[in-house]
């Protein structure tokens, strides 16, 4: 149960887009069409289901003080172990999705080597260690979750941004500006879920 | 991008080419640490800290920087300095970098220092990557400032946590004011941000979208 209402939670409450703001650069560069943005989305929810896990082990096991060494606290390395992580794991998961499915490598494989520096990757590895989750499982829940609340988000705005190409705005706020401001009122849309409890 | 001449180099992304609203990078922690002024103050500090000397680093770098390894050095790089900014928020500043919270930690992934290093620092002299730097940290102070100035004063009616409002309206007798609550909300950052954006678009009709 607690896991349905972690997994509730990161899709709905605590959306990466919504409500944390991760993520924000490609959300806005590459949601101009449905299927780029749901690519996009899956490959995020992907690496982020990968990385997660990993990170919330090693912080556990070697950042956390007196983890790794009795009286050593290495915590202050975490922004740069995180990070190496994150770099590695998307360069091993592009040469195993290259080499595996080439089908997925066609469709995923120009967003993959960008995702490294996707925000809402080290944020989710940094929201996790600041949620202190009891075991590995609710980081991997977390991380499907947080994905999927993305996923769903660029899904959305990209589907938006597609009729919106065909309505007469004015011309200063063509582009960018509407869809800062339609993603602020699918924002308040997201508000209505808040406080949902399972 | 090396054609830039030098006094633009500095001045040019205050305003014209402002990092945050014209090209559309560091959106994410822009709008997130700007409820109130005084941590978005101390981010957009941060944050012009990161890249000034980020810049200058790789720019003394970049002969000896292999090609193909450059993204891996220039997160090191960056890494390294977030991680020095933290502890020291952490030792001075240590409420402001409870609000903060991760946002700090965002800056290694955040898309203007990855843009300026790749696009500027790669290709330029330590003095004018600086230069860059600095404007370009600073752009993105002013619009985080611009923003959570709004935000603070009809969100809690406070300015830098100075009751504002409520003073004014206590003083006049009236006692029926309430603060507009979805200026606190990630909501209002969004749409402010849209706002600034079309102001500045409607201002250089250079800039709109076909």
């Amino acid at each position: 149960m607690e896991y349905l209402n972690l997994f509730v939670k990161s899709i709905f409450i605590d959306n990466m887009i919504f409500a944390l703001f991760l993520g924000m650069c490609s959300y806005l560069a590459v949601s101009k069409t449905v299927k780029t943005a749901v690519g996009l989305g899956a490959a995020v929810t992907f690496v982020l289901l990968v990385t997660l896990p990993v990170n919330y082990l090693l912080d556990k096991y070697v950042l956390q003080p007196n983890a790794l060494v009795e009286g050593v606290d290495l915590s202050y390395l975490s922004f740069i172990v995180f990070i190496a992580v994150i770099a590695a794991i998307v360069q091993i998961v592009e040469m195993v999705v290259e080499k595996f499915f080439p089908a997925l490598y066609g469709s995923l494989g120009i967003f993959l080597p960008l995702i490294a520096v996707n925000c809402a990757i080290l944020g989710g590895s940094l929201f996790m260690q600041q949620k202190e989750f009891e075991n590995v499982g609710f980081a991997a829940v977390y991380a499907l979750g947080s994905g999927l609340g993305w996923l769903f988000a660029i899904a959305c705005i990209a589907a938006i941004r597609e009729k919106l190409a065909y309505s007469n705005i004015p011309a200063p706020l063509k582009g960018l500006g509407i869809t800062f401001i339609a993603t602020g009122l699918m924002a308040i849309a997201f508000l209505s879920f808040s406080g949902i409890q399972l | 991008m090396a054609a830039e001449k030098k006094p633009g180099v500095f001045t040019g992304p205050l305003w014209t080419n402002n990092p945050v609203v014209v090209q559309v990078l560091g959106i994410c922690s822009a709008l997130a640490v700007t409820t109130q002024m005084k941590p978005a103050l101390v981010m957009g500090i941060s944050l012009t800290c990161v890249l000034a000397f980020a810049n200058v680093i790789i720019s003394l770098l970049r002969n000896t920087i292999p090609n193909r390894i450059r993204i891996i050095v220039q997160l090191v790089v960056v890494a390294a300095l977030v991680i020095l900014v933290n502890q020291i928020l952490k030792a001075y500043a240590f409420e402001v970098s409870k609000q903060l919270s991760v946002y700090v930690g965002l800056i290694i992934t955040n898309c203007i220092l990855m843009g300026r290093l790749e696009a500027f620092a790669l290709g330029n002299k330590p003095w004018p990557a600086l230069l860059d730097g600095l404007g370009n940290g600073l752009g993105y102070a002013i619009i985080l400032f611009v923003v959570a100035t709004f935000r603070e004063f009809f969100g809690s009616g406070t300015l830098f946590g100075i009751d504002v409002i409520a003073r004014f309206v206590n003083e006049s007798g009236y006692d029926g004011y309430q603060n507009c609550g979805i200026f606190v909300m990630p909501t209002s950052a969004l749409i402010l941000l849209g706002c600034i954006i079309w102001y500045l678009r409607s201002k250089n009709p250079e800039l709109q979208d076909k």
